[in-house]
């Protein structure tokens, strides 16, 4: 304003040092946090998934990618008040143990796979997203696998895989998912995707995943 | 508005000005190109076969965001350029190839356009996120595109700073300059690629969250600043104090704001508390834009009347009358519907629902299409120099259709989202199952119906939008 010693309320300098300010102070703030989060949500390491295996308990936030040889679970934790994911015993993935150098490759086909073939406009992944299809954060652990019995294969991988190379032909309801040309290898890709996904720590999102096959089929109300 | 090229009557004689109407121009073709896709989409959550394995819902999806980031993006480069001379009082100095940079940006802008409507996916190699599709919401465009658009952007961005270096530095340009080198540089942290989604997800957000719920908010504010002095003949002084409050305020929620997309993508838990507290703060410069240009408005228009001036201070009718929808619309949709479903206590319940559809159709148009149609007023007004242009019939229609259709659709998602988060999460914890349960209830698919209904409603004003910018200006001259 035209008289500056008037009050500082109305001084114009005044404001634009506290804008200066404070934006400076928010700026360093956040990158320092950047920093402390880089440092937990990178992969962790192929050893780490063995020891949380072994251990029972959660190490890396981000698991490393050989944490598709192992069983995932998502279970309540009273000390957290929420679920968290659990690396269980070893489990062939698609008939084998992937070694780290190739389960890296995997889940790097994967990766650009959901992004090649747009996921992210129909689904979310990890909340972020389109709202037209489901969530994808745990899929890899959706009783409705089981509940469609893998689509006639002997594991839950090879189920996922059958339907993602042919979606329409499996769709439970009007609304599918298209085929998108998805490949034999992509889709093996995509399930190490999915089940890498799930074996992130997210906080307890979604919370109480979900209701039990038996829960789903016995249908109806509680009252018995 | 087209007339005013063709027979090159543009009396501000402002080469500037004249590059800002040919942003404007094709911001207003994606903007009908944003709601084409948009009443595709919403087709499609009725009726799932419509235009299936031609044109899926991803594709109409992903059209219509995009198409709107890039005409908001189109009208903020357009309002720059236009804004340009009257705040530094000197021709905008690389007018050359700042035209240049709207060709090549426009060219690639359709040839990326092309490719998502025509080829749409492909395989999962390098060369799709190079040549087709990154797959990434909001920022799809390949990389190749990505590359054009800085480089696009650098040219854009010397210009302005050349020119502001050049003229007087006003409090408004002053801000603008130090905002729009964030904003461009915000992008860079979108182009690259990685195996980790905790990762990419948490650097996606610093492109998205910083530019709509930071820069761009701040961006508003100059764009506000500048209308109001040259609408209302509003007092610079007060006009660029209150610029700086808002920027503190902006800035000091908005960018630790950034904590409530933190809450659930892998990221430590301490975002709960810095997610919470700055999103919760962020409501509140919204609220003082909005008496802000209430009060200047007021306080305009009773100096006048003590003068003894008779009629109304408002020198562009149309474009007032946007600006103060969004003074109000920012508020209502960035700020309340935000804050609705922020608190983590909540968010893990909303997070991925149609609330979050809901809060981005009312912030989107509140925050940002409501002030840039206004800029397109003044753009329109200056092309025809007209010293007073009063709103028509069409300038009522089309405010009065498209903010009561994009309220109707906000109301219509929000209920969606709230029978959504109840049935799907609370009651059957999410999955595929609990998912498609939600999905069929009556009350979710009759929201949807509703949806659509207002999209159409917002689709007829924006034909009364486009037919009154091309006629109002003509109209006002022979007046």
């Amino acid at each position: 304003m035209a008289n500056d010693n008037a009050s500082v309320w109305t001084s114009i300098r005044f404001w634009r040092r506290s804008a200066a300010w404070v934006t400076g102070f928010a700026t360093i703030l956040l990158i320092w946090l950047t920093f402390d989060t880089m440092g937990q949500i990178t992969m962790g390491s192929d050893e780490n998934v063995a020891k949380a295996s072994a251990e029972g308990k959660e190490i890396d936030r981000v698991p490393g990618p050989t944490v598709i040889n192992y069983h995932i679970d998502y279970k309540y934790s009273a000390k957290r008040g929420h679920e968290v994911p659990v690396i269980g015993k070893k489990e062939p993935f698609f008939g084998k143990e992937w070694s780290p150098e190739e389960a890296r490759k995997l889940l790097h086909l994967g990766k650009l796979t959901v992004q090649a073939k747009n996921c992210m406009n129909c689904h979310t992944l990890l909340g972020n997203g389109a709202y037209y299809a489901p969530d994808l954060t745990k899929a890899w652990l959706d009783p409705k696998w089981k509940m469609l019995g893998y689509l006639g294969e002997k594991t839950k991988e090879e189920g996922i895989a059958k339907f993602l190379q042919n979606p329409p032909q499996y769709a439970t309801h009007l609304r599918k998912m298209p085929n998108l040309g998805i490949t034999a290898e992509e889709a093996k890709g995509i399930v190490a995707f999915l089940k890498h996904m799930s074996s992130i720590d997210t906080n307890g999102f979604p919370r109480n995943f979900s209701k039990t096959v038996e829960q789903f089929e016995a249908g109806g109300t509680n009252a018995r | 508005m087209l007339a005013s090229i063709k027979s090159n009557s543009f009396t501000a004689g402002s080469e500037s000005k004249k590059l800002a109407l040919m942003y404007f121009r094709v911001a207003i073709v994606l903007f009908g190109a944003q709601l084409v896709m948009g009443l595709i989409a919403a087709i499609q959550f009725l009726a799932p076969d419509f235009l299936l394995d031609v044109f899926n819902f991803s594709v109409s999806r992903m059209v219509h965001i995009n198409a709107m980031v890039v005409w908001m993006l189109y009208a903020m480069l357009g309002s720059v350029y236009y804004m340009l001379p009257d705040e530094t009082g000197v021709e905008t100095v690389g007018i050359g190839l700042g035209k240049l940079a709207f060709w090549v940006l426009t060219a690639a802008v359709a040839v990326v356009v092309l490719v998502y409507i025509f080829i749409q996916v492909g395989p999962g190699k390098e060369s799709t996120i190079w040549l087709i599709t990154e797959g990434r919401e909001y920022i799809e465009a390949p990389r190749w595109a990505d590359i054009g658009i800085v480089v696009v952007v650098l040219i854009f961005y010397w210009n302005v700073f050349a020119t502001y270096m050049k003229g007087q530095k006003t409090g408004i340009m002053t801000v603008m300059v130090a905002d729009l080198l964030a904003l461009a540089g915000l992008y860079l942290a979108g182009m690259f690629f990685t195996d980790n989604i905790s990762i990419d997800q948490y650097w996606w957000w610093w492109v998205i969250h910083l530019w709509v719920e930071a820069t761009w908010e701040v961006f508003v504010g100059t764009l506000a600043a500048y209308a109001l002095i040259k609408i209302i003949n509003a007092k610079r002084e007060i006009v660029e104090m209150w610029l700086w409050i808002e920027v503190l305020m902006l800035f000091g929620s908005g960018i630790l704001g950034l904590g409530h997309h933190y809450f659930w993508i892998g990221t430590p838990e301490y975002w709960w508390e810095i997610g919470a507290l700055f999103s919760a703060l962020e409501p509140v410069p919204l609220v003082a834009m909005f008496v802000h240009v209430l009060y200047d408005w007021g306080k305009e228009q009773g100096k006048a009347k003590a003068e003894g001036k008779e009629g109304n201070v408002m020198k562009n009718g149309p474009a007032m009358a946007w600006i103060v929808t969004n003074a109000f619309g920012n508020f209502l949709g960035a700020g309340i519907w935000g804050f609705f479903h922020t608190l983590p206590q909540v968010n893990i319940y909303t997070h991925g629902t149609q609330f979050t559809a809901s809060h981005g159709h009312l912030a989107f148009f509140g925050a940002y299409a409501t002030i840039l149609i206004g800029m397109m007023y003044l753009g329109v007004q200056g092309a025809y120099g007209v010293e007073r242009m009063k709103a028509t019939f069409k300038s009522k229609m089309a405010i009065f259709l498209i903010s009561f259709g994009v309220i109707g659709m906000t109301i219509a998602l929000t209920i969606a989202g709230y029978e959504q988060v109840l049935v799907e999460r609370a009651e059957l914890g999410g999955g595929w199952d609990a998912y498609f349960t939600a999905q069929n209830l009556p009350w979710y698919v009759q929201a949807m119906v509703w949806r659509t209904i207002m999209g159409v409603v917002t689709f007829v004003g924006f034909v009364y939008l486009v037919w009154d910018l091309l006629t109002i200006g003509k109209e006002a001259q022979k007046a």
